[in-house]
């Protein structure tokens, strides 16, 4: 259902009876399957179009580090969950989550273009982020018979391989592509059993808030997904030096913060997977080695003949 | 037909429910940072009685128990150099020779749960042997249940009786009587019921077992606390307070140690007057105190299981 000029609502003009002041949505984060505000009750400003002036779009949570721990520990009660849900049920949710999306499409398209996106742009943007969403909840079922093996081996032992999530996965989101380009960087991680803390693009976070709504009502359980809006120049250290975060997928581009990101992570020898550079709305993000960048490799030898 | 004694202890005044529930709260708004959580958290830790007690409890596992209770953690770890030990550790009465073994010269104490724990629906004297029992095989604190169906029944005299009875059963060792708070119903009872205990012989008041919902919360401790209070007022006996299950972190660890000093004073602050039952608690309590050494969030991937 796709609204046309009947029936788009638009309040701010519609003044025939009595003025009626809009309602307008407080973006907050989300952490465990809740919309909080950031607890350190800091906000900048976000203003329309992308610039420094003007009309303010939303006053955006400055999250802080606390927000970070806690969507960590959102994140660590639910991992054992999500990983041990079935294949199937992964998949069905994630094609649900492009239900939803496909359903408030103009919507997202809408708050693209506010924050600055050309028309044409922000829609490639709305429908690549479906149309991965669909892309990799069909992988779902199918990357571990592609990516798991028997071995041939010298010895009399079955030996096989098979892909475990590496559990809790900071997943940095592109500045340039707020929405298709964090979808393309958040769904593998998740598509493979681990959970997810997401730092949404700092100049355009909109879209990042409003897909945290459409997880929350595609029975994403709780935890699975947190998102935090803030200054990553101040978050990414946390991330790093955080023992309980296994890996990092940073999909921004500046090579500074990369650099950074992987010093910090050295000493707990926390994977970094690198993905900038990537065009968002092209093919080439829906590689499904993608998934096993945030997957642990397991052999077991299993004795035969014995 | 001679009328039953009736217990002659002085009356318990009425519990102001909405009182208790809005000081409860403030307690849980103090903010303790730096050197002072610090402190609060090695405090946490050696008032901690490391407790296990389900039917699965082997000697391998309270041998395991009893190791981490004398070796909490790492010392080369940050800020782990000059932990203090747990205060005790606690099993059922047939685990009490082997963590005897393992605690003798350690200076940690040995608690066993006693007197049909934790229903405490068995025969007087079946309970009392049991307590006599644990004595025998070193306990040196034991944690009886009294009835609760006789105290809801209206059996003051019963429960008064019983645990005259068990302190006497004890000999040295001293006692914690156990209330079951979550099967108590009201604020009122808790209150009645502590102060009988105190007057029967209680070492120490204890809010639960552990296998009744609510288990410890800070409302019921308080409650708990203040009747400590007025009993040491009235008579100039020092009793013990234990708020035992639910107590997972160390925020609420410190909550509680905040509401102990503001409710009873600095004196009671030490394992001697107050202990906390917990399984899970000294883990987190660790990763605090790693983290306020080295700045970086921990993971439980790097301590002991419980």
């Amino acid at each position: 259902m796709k609204p046309d000029t009947d029936t788009i609502v638009d309040t701010s003009t519609d003044t025939h009876a009595s003025p009626r002041l809009a309602v307008a949505k407080t973006y907050k984060l989300y952490l465990g399957g809740k919309f909080p505000r950031t607890e350190s009750g800091r906000y900048y400003k976000l203003f329309s179009g992308g610039g420094d002036s003007g009309e303010v779009l939303a006053n955006v949570c400055l999250g802080s580090r606390k927000d970070f721990r806690n969507a960590v520990v959102a994140a660590r009660a639910a991992q054992p969950g999500w990983a041990s849900a079935s294949a199937f049920l992964k998949s069905q949710i994630l094609y649900r989550v492009a239900e939803m999306l496909e359903g408030r499409a103009s919507q997202f398209a809408a708050e693209l273009v506010s924050m600055g996106l050309e028309p044409e742009a922000a829609r490639a943007e709305v429908t690549t982020a479906i149309d991965r969403l669909v892309h990799f909840a069909g992988w779902a079922d199918k990357y571990q018979q592609v990516f798991s093996a028997v071995n041939p081996v010298a010895s009399s032992h079955f030996n096989f391989t098979i892909l475990e999530p590496t559990g809790v996965v900071a997943v940095i989101a592109p500045e340039a592509s707020p929405l298709a380009g964090l979808v393309s960087a958040l769904v593998p991680v998740i598509v493979g059993g681990n959970t997810a803390v997401v730092i949404a693009s700092h100049a355009r976070p909109l879209s990042a808030i409003t897909l945290a709504e459409v997880l929350h009502t595609s029975d994403v359980p709780g935890g699975v997904v947190n998102l935090i809006t803030g200054d990553k120049a101040e978050l990414l250290p946390h991330v790093g030096t955080h023992m309980d975060v296994n890996a990092v997928v940073y999909a921004d581009d500046d090579r500074d913060q990369l650099a950074a990101l992987r010093e910090a992570a050295a000493d707990n020898l926390k994977r970094v997977v690198q993905r900038g550079g990537v065009d968002w709305l092209g093919d080439d993000a829906n590689d499904p080695y993608t998934i096993l960048a945030t997957q642990e490799v397991k052999t077991t030898w299993h004795p035969i003949g014995v | 037909m001679p009328m039953p004694e009736t217990v002659s202890i002085p009356p318990s005044p009425p519990v102001d429910q909405v009182g208790i529930h809005e000081r409860a709260a403030r307690f849980a708004s103090r903010s303790i940072k730096k050197e002072a959580k610090v402190q609060a958290l090695k405090l946490t830790l050696s008032m901690i009685d490391l407790t296990t007690l389900t039917g699965a409890d082997s000697p391998g596992k309270v041998k395991q128990l009893c190791t981490k209770a004398k070796h909490l953690a790492d010392p080369d770890l940050p800020g782990c150099d000059d932990l203090p030990h747990v205060a005790a550790v606690c099993v059922y009465p047939t685990m009490v020779p082997v963590a005897k073994k393992e605690l003798d010269g350690t200076g940690i104490h040995l608690a066993a749960v006693a007197t049909g724990f934790p229903t405490g629906q068995y025969p007087l004297p079946v309970r009392l042997e049991d307590t006599r029992r644990a004595v025998e095989a070193g306990a040196d604190e034991i944690d009886m249940v009294i009835s609760r169906g006789r105290f809801l029944a209206g059996d003051l005299n019963y429960v008064f009786d019983e645990i005259a009875q068990t302190k006497e059963a004890c000999g040295e060792a001293h006692l914690k009587v156990i209330l079951e708070t979550g099967e108590l119903s009201t604020y009122d009872n808790v209150r009645r019921a502590s102060d009988l205990a105190m007057h029967a012989g209680a070492d120490f008041i204890k809010t639960s077992t552990g296998t009744v919902s609510p288990a410890a919360t800070p409302e019921v401790t308080l409650v708990m606390l203040q009747a400590i209070a007025d009993f040491h007022r009235a008579t100039g006996k020092v009793i013990g307070m234990k708020p035992a299950g639910g107590i997972k972190t160390s925020k609420q660890a410190i909550h509680y140690l905040v509401m102990l000093r503001e409710t009873l004073g600095q004196q009671w602050l030490h394992p001697d007057r107050f202990r906390f039952g917990a399984s899970s608690l000294a883990n987190d309590v660790l990763m605090q105190i790693v983290k306020q050494a080295s700045g970086n969030y921990q993971s439980g991937d790097y301590f002991s299981l419980d």
